[in-house]
């Protein structure tokens, strides 16, 4: 089967993160499809290159990104929650004139189009919110 | 965008507006979804039946009223709003005090059966 | 046609699982994660309800991990499944939609 995830709340502040992560490894190691993981409202946290948790914390950041790299996942960032929180790429970064951007490697930033095409795309859409 | 045959989406609306985003944020999500010509729902239940009442004056909170916004859903392509009856019960609201006037207000037995016709659940 | 609700909040504290239990069907499936397992406690609101629909035919799960973590082996109700995030994946797919009451 075909899924996506909607993931709408941050890393650390709730469960709801972790959670979201430990289905995509179980549905991933019983041979399913994770075609999207669309981050929206706080979940856009989870994009941030600065996220720098202590060393006995899971790096959700990073765990991402491997994971999307070993199995070809769309990593999507919702582009007016992500500018609205100072989530921004390069390409943003420059076209509002801020000194930095911190969207890490791996995620995309894009439309909420790509949370309905996930949910059109996907025979099921799995939502983990905090 | 696809081949697919299209497929029924309903977006579930449960939070208050203004307190946290979660109700704009979905209401955003609605609007966007209308651009894909997919069979578009929409179910407010709970707190979310909040966001539909008349008089809201939200320049106090800086925040965008959804007294304003939802109006134009019906333009939207959305196929049917629904309202849950008990939620407006539960809250004392009448039906002559939301800002729409084209919603279906049911009942829990049949938001029980209109989730079991849809494809994807949309969940806020 | 099936749903699969996922419910991660206490019902001590919050409303969201007797909002599900209004609207839940007896051949649907709920998922009890996160602090939603203090739902799957014989003390917890709602347990009246819940009976009667798992009498009905409702199937009612909780997460192992989150029950673990929780301390609440010893105290989950019996008729209470205890599953784990394969058998989540697999309840998804047994259901036809996933309704996540956060």
């Amino acid at each position: 089967m075909i899924f996506s995830l909607a993931i709408y709340a941050p890393p650390y502040t709730s469960q709801a993160s972790d959670s979201a992560y430990r289905f995509a490894l179980a549905l991933l190691e019983n041979d399913h499809t994770l075609y999207r993981v669309f981050f929206y409202q706080d979940g856009v946290h989870t994009a941030s290159s600065l996220s720098t948790p202590p060393q006995d914390e899971i790096r959700y950041t990073q765990n991402w990104q491997t994971l999307a790299q070993q199995h070809k996942i769309d990593l999507v960032v919702c582009i007016a929650a992500a500018l609205k929180r100072g989530l921004l790429n390069q390409q943003e970064a420059s076209r509002y004139d801020k000194p930095a951007f911190n969207l890490a490697e791996g995620f995309e930033i894009s439309g909420l189009g790509q949370l309905v095409d996930a949910a059109v795309m996907s025979d099921r859409l799995i939502t983990f919110g905090g | 965008m696809n081949q697919t045959p299209s497929k029924k989406l309903l977006f579930i609306s449960r939070h208050a507006p203004y307190g946290s985003s979660i109700a704009k944020d979905a209401l955003d999500a609605v609007l966007a979804s209308s651009a894909y010509d997919q069979q578009l729902s929409l179910l407010f239940m709970d707190d979310g039946v909040f966001q539909l009442l008349a008089n809201q004056s939200s320049d106090g909170i800086g925040q965008k009223s959804f007294s304003a916004i939802l109006p134009v859903l019906p333009l939207y392509e959305i196929n049917s709003i629904y309202v849950h009856y008990e939620s407006l019960l539960k809250r004392q609201i009448t039906i002559n005090e939301l800002v729409i006037d084209s919603v279906q207000i049911i009942d829990s037995a049949a938001i029980c059966s209109l989730l079991a016709e849809q494809d994807q659940l949309l969940s806020f | 046609m099936s749903t699969l609700h996922t419910i991660n909040k206490s019902p001590f504290a919050h409303a969201t699982l007797a909002s599900c239990l209004q609207v839940c069907s007896k051949q649907d499936g709920i998922l009890l994660l996160e602090d939603g397992v203090f739902g799957a406690l014989i003390s917890a609101p709602c347990a009246e309800e819940i009976t009667t629909l798992i009498e009905a035919g409702l199937k009612v799960y909780a997460l192992a991990d989150d029950v673990n973590a929780r301390g609440l082996q010893e105290k989950i109700r019996r008729d209470i499944h205890i599953t784990d995030y394969n058998g989540f994946v697999q309840l998804s797919i047994e259901h036809n939609c996933v309704q996540s009451w956060y």
